[in-house]
Parts: C-alpha cells; sequence; structure tokens
C-alpha cells in the first residue's frame, strides 16, 4: 500500500531510533496520508509486519491517539474547530452551531459529497487568536461568521 | 524589559539562521563549547533557572542528576508537547524563532554528555513542525549539530518526534513511552528519568521555553539571568494572555508581575468596557482560578502557590463578569475526563462522573446534593490518581467551587444560569 515516496520516508524514520518500534506512530501517520485522511485495518496489519510488531500493538497505539481517525473516513476538508475554554469565550459555541447550518451536518458528521467532516477538539494551542479552527494541516484563527462563510466558500 | 525570548518574533525570516545569526545566534554554544561540561551545569544551577514546563524544578539541579560516565548512552528530550488549555507560547518560539531552542538544546545535551536529541512536539503543530525541520537541516550545514560540533569533539544529532492528539503525552515519562512506541501513560516513579530514561537511558527531559533561556544564561552569564525578576524565580517569563482583553497574546515580562499589571498595563485592558474582572486562571486550567480581588498577586511559583493555584505553563486566561462558572468548570472538567489515559480507576473513572454531573447542573437538570456530590467526588479522587492529570482536574473545580460555590447552588435550585 505504500508509495515509492513513502516507503522512502519510512527509511528515514528508521534512522531516528534505536528500534524500529518508535517508528510507530510516525508510520500510521504516513499510512494515514496515504489513504488520504483515515487507515484501514489492512495498514495496521502491513505496519505490523514492517515493524516486527503484533497487529493488536498497532491498534492500541491507533486507538490511543486521538488524531489517528482509525476505519472512520473523513471527508477532503476535516474541520476541527476548538471548543476549550479560551475559544469558548469567545463564542466558540455560536461558530460551531453557524457551521453545522452552512454545512448542513452535525458535529461528527461529513458531508454527503464527502468534501467536509466536521469536528470539534480540546484546545490547539492557538488561544490567543482564539476562536480559531484547523482544516486539515492549517490554521484559521480570530474567526468570526463572516471569517469561516468567506472559509467555506473558497474550499467549496 | 529588555526581550530575551521573544526578542526576535516579529524580525523578518525571524525563522531563518541568516537572521538568527545576525543577532548574534550561536554565541551561546561557541562560548559553551569553551568549557567543561560540569562548569555549564554550574552555571545553570546559579542562574536559578527553574522549568518552565509547569512544576518550576531548578533545571541546572535536573541536569545534575545525569550520571556523569561517558560510556553510557544519554539522551535529551524537549517537550514541545504543549496542551494545556490557555497555552501557546512554546509554539511561539517553535514558529517564529526555532534556532533559540536549538541552540539551547545542543549547549544541554553538551552539559549532560547526551548524543541525541528528540523534540516531541505535538501532532496539530504542523507548521512548527516544518520550520523545526528546516532549522535543524541549517544547523547542520552550519556545522553546529551532527559529528564533532565546530571542532569541539561533541557530537550531536537532533530529531522530531511527532505526538498524534493526547495531552498526557505532555507529561514527561508518558512522554517517553510514546517514543519508544507504546500509549502514553505516565510510568511509575523512581526511577527517575535522570537514572533510567528513554529506552533505559539517563534522560533529562526539559521544556521548549527552559531550553531557551539557556543561550542567554551562557553568553551574558547566570548573575544577568537571576537579576531578573524575583529572587526565588528568577528570569524572563513568557505569559500567554487569553480571554476577555483587548490585546491577547504572548507577553514576556520578568516573573514576578502581578495580573493586574499584565491586564491593564499590557493587555489594553478588558475586552468590554463596563465589564470587569470576574476570574483569572493564572497558569493554564490545571491551576486553580483566583478572583478579582487576588489581582494584585504577582505571578512567579511561590506567590501564585502561597495563594492556592500555581504559575503552571504561564497560561492566563482572563474571564469578564458575563462569564457563566458552571459552563466553565465543565469545559475544564470535560477536557480532563476527554484526555484521561486510563491507567488508574480514581481519574478514569471520576473525571467523566464530575463531568456528568456538571453537565446536568449546567444544563438545567441539577438535583439537590448535586454541589456536595461534586465536592465528595472530589476528595476521593484528589491524592488518589497515579499522575498529576487526576489531582489538576480536581484541584480545577476546587478552585471554581471555591470562589463561586452560589453560582452552581443556584444552577441547581432555578434551573438557569445567574449571570446570562
Ligand atoms: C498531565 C501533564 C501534562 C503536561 N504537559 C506538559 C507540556 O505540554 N509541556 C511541558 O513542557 N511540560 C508538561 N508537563 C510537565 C512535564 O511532566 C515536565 O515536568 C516538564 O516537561 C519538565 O520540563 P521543565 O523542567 O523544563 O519544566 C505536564 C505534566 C503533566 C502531569
Ligand atoms: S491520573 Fe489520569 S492521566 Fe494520570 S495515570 Fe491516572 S488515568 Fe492516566
Ligand atoms: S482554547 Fe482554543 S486554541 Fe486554545
Amino acid at each position: 500500500m505504500f508509495s515509492d515516496k513513502a516507503k522512502e520516508e519510512i527509511r528515514q524514520v528508521f534512522k531516528k531510533y534505536p528500534n524500529k518500534r518508535s517508528a510507530v506512530m510516525d508510520v500510521l501517520r504516513i499510512a494515514q496520508r496515504e489513504r488520504g485522511g483515515h487507515i484501514e485495518k489492512e495498514d495496521m496489519e502491513e505496519i505490523a509486519r514492517l515493524l516486527g510488531m503484533q497487529t493488536v500493538d498497532v491498534n492500541a497505539q491507533a486507538a490511543f491517539y486521538t488524531m489517528y481517525n482509525v476505519e472512520k473516513p473523513v471527508g477532503k476538508h476535516h474541520i476541527q474547530v476548538c471548543r476549550n475554554i479560551s475559544c469558548s469565550l469567545l463564542g466558540a459555541e455560536n461558530l460551531i452551531k453557524h457551521m453545522e447550518k452552512e454545512l448542513n451536518i452535525k458535529v461528527g458528521e461529513t458531508t454527503p459529497d464527502k468534501k467536509f467532516t466536521l469536528s470539534t477538539v480540546e484546545c490547539l494551542g492557538s488561544c490567543g487568536t482564539a476562536p480559531m479552527m484547523q482544516i486539515n494541516d492549517d490554521y484559521y484563527e480570530n474567526l468570526s461568521a463572516e471569517k469561516i462563510d468567506k472559509i467555506l466558500k473558497d474550499l467549496k | 524589559m529588555e526581550k530575551i525570548l521573544l526578542k526576535n518574533l516579529g524580525r523578518p525570516e525571524s525563522h531563518t539562521i541568516g537572521s538568527y545569526l545576525g543577532t548574534g545566534g550561536y554565541n551561546g554554544l561557541k562560548e559553551a563549547l569553551k568549557h567543561a561540561p560540569e562548569s555549564i551545569i554550574q552555571m545553570v544551577k546559579d542562574s536559578g533557572l527553574r522549568g518552565r514546563g509547569g512544576a518550576g524544578f531548578s533545571t541546572g539541579l535536573k541536569w545534575s542528576f545525569i550520571p556523569k560516565d561517558p560510556t553510557v548512552q544519554k539522551y535529551l528530550c524537549c517537550n514541545a508537547d504543549e496542551g494545556e488549555p490557555g497555552t501557546y507560547k512554546d509554539r511561539g518560539i517553535m514558529e517564529n524563532d526555532p534556532h533559540l531552542l536549538i541552540e539551547g538544546m545542543i549547549i544541554a545535551g553538551f552539559a549532560i554528555g547526551a548524543s541525541v536529541s528528540y523534540i516531541y512536539i505535538r501532532g496539530e503543530f504542523v507548521f512548527g513542525t516544518r520550520r523545526l525541520e528546516a532549522a535543524i537541516k541549517e544547523a547542520y550545514e552550519k556545522g553546529f549539530l551532527g559529528n564533532n560540533i565546530l571542532g569541539s569533539g561533541f557530537s550531536h544529532d537532533m530529531y522530531i518526534h511527532r505526538g498524534f492528539g493526547a495531552y498526557i503525552c505532555g507529561e514527561e515519562t508518558a512522554l517517553l513511552e510514546s517514543i519508544e512506541g507504546y500509549r502514553g501513560q505516565p510510568r511509575k516513579k523512581p526511577p527517575f528519568p535522570a537514572l533510567s530514561g528513554l529506552y533505559g537511558k539517563p534522560t533529562v527531559i526539559n521544556n521548549v521555553e527552559t531550553l531557551s533561556c539557556i543561550p542567554g544564561i551562557i553568553e551574558k552569564g547566570p548573575k544577568w539571568f537571576s537579576s531578573i525578576g524575583p529572587e526565588k524565580s528568577p528570569g524572563p517569563k513568557i505569559f500567554c494572555v487569553s480571554g476577555h482583553v483587548k490585546k491577547p497574546g504572548l507577553y514576556e515580562l520578568p516573573l514576578g508581575t502581578t495580573m493586574r499589571e499584565l491586564i491593564f498595563s499590557h493587555c489594553g485592558g478588558m475586552l468590554n468596557d463596563g465589564k470587569g474582572v470576574k476570574a483569572v486562571i493564572p497558569g493554564g486550567v490545571s491551576a486553580p482560578m483566583l478572583n478579582a480581588h487576588e489581582l494584585d498577586t504577582p505571578m512567579d511559583f511561590d506567590s501564585l502557590a502561597a495563594k492556592g493555584s500555581m504559575l503552571g505553563s504561564g497560561a492566563v486566561i482572563v474571564m469578564d463578569e458575563s462569564t457563566c462558572m458552571v459552563k466553565t468548570a465543565l469545559i475544564i472538567n470535560r477536557f480532563f475526563s476527554h484526555e484521561s489515559c486510563g491507567k488508574c480507576t480514581p481519574c478514569r473513572d471520576g473525571t467523566p462522573w464530575l463531568t456528568n454531573i456538571l453537565k446536568r447542573i449546567e444544563y438545567g437538570n441539577g438535583r439537590s446534593g448535586d454541589v456536595e456530590l461534586l465536592e465528595s467526588l472530589c476528595t476521593n479522587i484528589f491524592g488518589r490518581t497515579f499522575c498529576p492529570l487526576g489531582d489538576g482536574a480536581v484541584m480545577a473545580l476546587r478552585g471554581a467551587l471555591k470562589n463561586f460555590r452560589d453560582e452552581f447552588q443556584y444552577h441547581v435550585d432555578h434551573k438557569k444560569c445567574m449571570v446570562s
């Protein structure tokens, strides 16, 4: 399942650590990226073989860390809105409701065209520019309903 | 005050080695390599630097616990997991001045004799990771990393390990488990990491901001550092201000600055004129909140501890009079139950139980006796958890109950909020 580019990346990861097991987080991350945002059971079997681990141990790793989407495909744009305290003080709940309305889905759901998944997350370390959200790798800060409308329009 | 940690923020291209060298970057490393490792440790001890990751432990002392035997592999880990809600200072350094951290880490590695270091950065910080990767590459190219650094005979390799969504990995032993490829659950202490840490080898774990203080201490001397701020908590500190203020942001100020000065002299005062301060969380959500009568408390390790709170990560969350404290307590507690690693029962079962009770109080379904129930659950959890996360959850809730018990009771009695 791994592309040549991914295989080369994994070889570089192995160089960082004295043993292969330490590479498991990076390799799971690479697998998730290769699949476009989530991991399937078969990926974990392959990773287990690659790292000389038990599949159950790889599964346990993937289940423990919340950024792995195990057997749960996400849309092309994964929107994660912070709902922790600093963002909440500046109106995060209203923005989440606004987005549910605009995208016509509830938190935790994906639009039927598979373009957007809406999630809420805990603090993303951007509290001075609250309220904020992350879409795939990028942060969007100092949000307002108008700003969100523009961001969504650009992505649609 | 002259800026030390944030001095390069806002400079064009501040993340590049060219810019960093242009402001005297890596002079601390060059100076350090002229000394014996033990004298570097002594300088850091003399500076009075205390860890900026939360606990405030003496950095020099921590380094001195590492065995001196040169045949033993040693590791340095930089804690860049920055997950304490309200905190965003380490991200500020890594994105804008990554070489400051890298220089501090090389010096630390030299002092403790570590040939390898890992930066454990939280998974969401993709931009910061890219900046660090580029900066590490630049440092190798200039001979600040790799074999025989600047002809000193000291060699050091630096790698990035990305977290992937688990606040508990900020706890230092959970961080080590995570690097080793296990679930991030805290280890039993002792043995302490200084003797048996990463892969069972002697290991120092320090926060990003702590390590970023090191180049200055070596270049300008421990006396210079210890003359900033209060005697027992010397040095600059980055305060991460968020919430109801006009100008939230990162503020580098001496430890000991009062909350009032921070809010009104630096952050432009309260966000909405006419709405005063109701409460301030001084050090991230694990730190119990203080009320409007306590704004003159100096923000340093000892003064905040004397008030029953803590400096923690230096995340100052300001709440005005319109803030519902039941909702605040719920959001904070929900965070802790979400992040409980599941290793010990009081935290794994206790924190979601607290969250459920807070939920029903917040949503108007509180039952009589619920406030007392919260308090007794807190008593049953506190001091019985395997790591400080569970205690942090209790301390945060107790802080809210101590100051605003009436508000919780009002929610229960009237099925609605007192303030909104
Ligand atoms: C639940 C929990 C989370 C923590 N999160 C962090 C963190 O994100 N960053 C950090 O530097 N320290 C964190 N710490 C503190 C570390 O365990 C450790 O004390 C610190 O990294 C030591 O560095 P210092 O001496 O430079 O402060 C956390 C502690 C606990 C109990
Ligand atoms: S207190 Fe919570 S986070 Fe800490 S070990 Fe126990 S369950 Fe895990
Ligand atoms: S509370 Fe939202 S980014 Fe920190």
